[in-house]
């Protein structure tokens, strides 16, 4: 086990920098998630740290030795599990485990021990003699894990294994992974463009945008408190409101942002909480079943033509109507103040 | 009283008559129509005359008269009991293999460096199909004098590097005259064979080679163990019209060394235009010809169940 260390990391791609001055600490054990949108440079960061692809410049610590110049992925003592698995599919399931061990010269007896066992851990003994083609996506997937774990990395590395799944099976797959990786405790750097499977699984979040790491944080710090209006808008669903506020409301070039689930009629709030009110005009409401989604806008802002959205939890019943203006609020402590032209937040 | 139904529309709204299909929209007898010329090129041009072959390899036929009288198996006989042609079909057979074993050492080598990118690759895959576009004759004359007695490159060659002490004779030589026919037939596959593997490795999911890397597999690891196994259903399609190409092949040894020294590098093909057009017996010549035929049936059965079964579902 070890840390990974990365320090001001760049990679170009012809004119492009996909990893454009990325710094960061990945601790001994944790699991972290690389998070943002196609295109963003998390594979590339990942692929870097593998050994996939050499930096442009920058330097990768794994357990403290700089790895980024001359060591091949063999040496790294990394696994990597990749979104199509990439089983190897003329040897069968047992072969395909135990080609990492073959790789490293470990005794033969070792080796069939080593893989029993270990396909016991991922429940997947009874597929030992079975080719990869005659399993199913959740199975090939455990498959891939085992062959990643079977020879203790001291780095595991995910590029969006959860991907190839069906929504049913990714649900049980992210509980089932993260309970292997506790009960393992690897460093795993996990890659992700879905934001459930970062928040579920993250020890901390780590948010792309265009190659650079725009925030580092718990689930619930970057959920919470985001950094930038990037990171407050590309996390959460339906993503954080911002308005403009107009000049004389606060310091010039102001954003004031708030979660849906914060923007709610005013008369559900106590009485007593310090809150700041919107007339708020309901276009179209969205029956969700757990939720109410209202999308509308404000009529007494400035630019009144943007849309907001309200999301109204079940056990809210205030009736609300469709082309109706109601008194919404939402609670001071949930506004986040945002800097208009470089969109990081304002503290304070 | 029962309530009445609504009375049905009237009569004259009935759709007018739907548009036929045409030739286009009849499937199968439009294929049958597109296949027809493909099927009468094979049925006149190999059809015809491989069961005219079979029918002359039984009869005494000559050239020069219109003469076809049943000979039983007596050609058959005739070719075994002779050396020459025993010689000839040990000679097809060690050509064939050994010119086939060279190419796929040198398609797979080739097909690695041509995946890698490098400055001038399009013009270095040109070149590499030349030898395959050459007409056999006029590169087999370049051949010749490749192992010229006198001109031969490759001794003057290894003499200037100091190799070679003595001379060789290529193509005076039984030995290296069929080590010369071989290697002409490999240079003359190869480009062929080197594009099909280069198709089968651009195939192979980079995702798989990537995981054998990180998986700890060096290069040769990765070749053997990874890449050369999903590559074995293309290979043998390689390998097999590589086999079918040389082992019928009448022009490298028919212009390199015209079966000589002696009948010595003699294959099937040359011998039996020797014996059967040139020599005007028909009859012997088309049965040494026909005598290929189930060796190759045999080897195609062969490749093709192996290609078969070695072929996997990558995803």
């Amino acid at each position: 086990m070890a840390s990974v260390e990365i320090r001001n990391l760049r990679k170009k791609f012809g004119s492009v920098w996909a990893v454009d001055g990325v710094d960061l600490t990945i601790r001994d054990g944790e699991f972290l998630v690389l998070l943002g949108p196609s295109g963003c440079g998390k594979t590339t960061l990942l692929r870097s740290i593998a050994g996939l692809e050499r930096p442009s410049a920058g330097e990768i610590l794994i357990g403290g030795q700089r790895v980024d110049e001359d060591v091949p992925p063999r040496h790294r003592g990394i696994a990597m599990v990749f979104q199509s698995y990439a089983l190897y599919p003329h040897r069968t399931v047992f072969e395909n485990i135990a080609f990492p061990l073959r790789a490293a010269h470990a005794p033969r007896r070792n080796i069939e021990e080593k893989v029993r066992w270990a396909a016991g851990v991922f429940g997947i003994s009874a597929y030992l003699d079975r080719y990869p083609r005659q399993l199913s996506g959740g199975e090939r997937q455990r498959v891939a894990l085992c062959r990643a774990l079977v020879r203790d990395p001291k780095v595991l590395l995910l590029d969006e294994p959860l991907a190839n799944l069906d929504a049913k099976l990714r649900n049980t797959a992210r509980d089932e992974l993260k309970r292997f990786q506790r009960q393992i405790g690897t460093t795993t750097v996990y890659v992700t463009h879905d934001q459930i499977e970062a928040m579920g699984l993250g020890d901390r979040v780590a948010i792309m945008d265009r190659g650079k790491v725009r925030q580092l944080g718990t689930p619930q710090r970057v959920y919470e408190d985001p950094d930038d209006t990037f990171v407050a808008t590309f996390v959460g669903q339906p993503p954080m409101n911002l308005l403009r506020l107009c000049d004389g409301a606060g310091p010039p070039g102001t954003l004031l942002g708030f979660r849906p689930e914060h923007f709610l009629p005013r008369a559900v709030l106590r009485a007593a909480e310090d809150a700041r009110s919107f007339r708020f005009h309901v276009r179209r409401v969205e029956y969700l079943g757990s939720d109410r989604y209202l999308y509308g806008t404000l009529p007494d802002q400035c630019d009144p033509s943007p849309t907001f959205i309200a999301k109204l939890p079940a056990n809210i019943g205030t009736p609300v109507l469709e082309g109706e203006a109601y008194e919404f609020a939402v609670p001071v402590r949930a506004l986040c103040y945002f800097d208009s032209t470089s969109g990081l937040r304002r503290r304070g | 009283m029962t309530r009445r139904e609504p009375a049905d529309p009237p009569a004259s709204a009935q759709p007018a008559l739907l548009a036929r299909g045409t030739l286009a929209d009849r499937g199968e007898l439009l294929g049958g129509l597109m296949l027809a010329p493909a099927l009468a090129y094979v049925a006149l041009l190999a059809g015809i005359p491989f069961l005219l072959a079979i029918a002359l390899s039984f009869s005494d036929a000559t050239a020069g008269s219109l003469r076809f009288g049943w000979a039983g198996l007596r050609n058959y006989a005739a070719i075994l009991s002779d050396p020459v042609f025993r010689r000839a079909l040990w000679n097809t057979i060690v050509v064939t293999v050994g010119s086939q074993a060279l190419v796929i050492v040198l398609a797979t080598a080739a097909a690695q460096v041509f995946r890698a990118s490098f400055p001038g690759k399009r013009v270095a895959r040109f070149v590499l199909l030349l030898p395959w576009a050459v007409p056999v004759s006029l590169a087999a004359i370049a051949w010749e004098w490749i192992f010229d007695s006198t001109f031969s490159v490759i001794n003057w060659t290894l003499k200037a590097a100091g190799l070679l002490h003595g001379w060789l004779y290529w193509l005076g030589e039984p030995t290296l005259a069929l080590l010369a026919v071989i290697i002409v037939q490999a240079w003359r596959i190869f480009p062929f064979a080197t594009v099909i593997v280069l198709a089968g490795l651009t195939s192979i999911p980079r995702e798989i080679l990537e995981a054998a890397t990180v998986d700890g597999a060096g290069f040769w690891r990765r070749l053997f163990q990874i890449e050369l196994p999903l590559l074995l259903p293309v290979t043998s399609v390689a390998v097999l019209f590589g086999t079918v190409y040389t082992a019928t092949d009448l022009g490298v040894v028919y212009v390199l060394t015209g079966g000589g020294p002696a009948n010595s590098t003699h294959v099937l093909p040359t011998l039996a235009f020797q014996r059967g057009i040139l020599g005007a017996d028909l009859g012997q010549g088309a049965a040494i010809a026909v005598f290929l035929l189930p060796l190759l049936l045999v080897v195609a059965i062969l490749m093709l169940r192996l290609a078969r079964h070695t072929e996997v579902g990558v995803r």
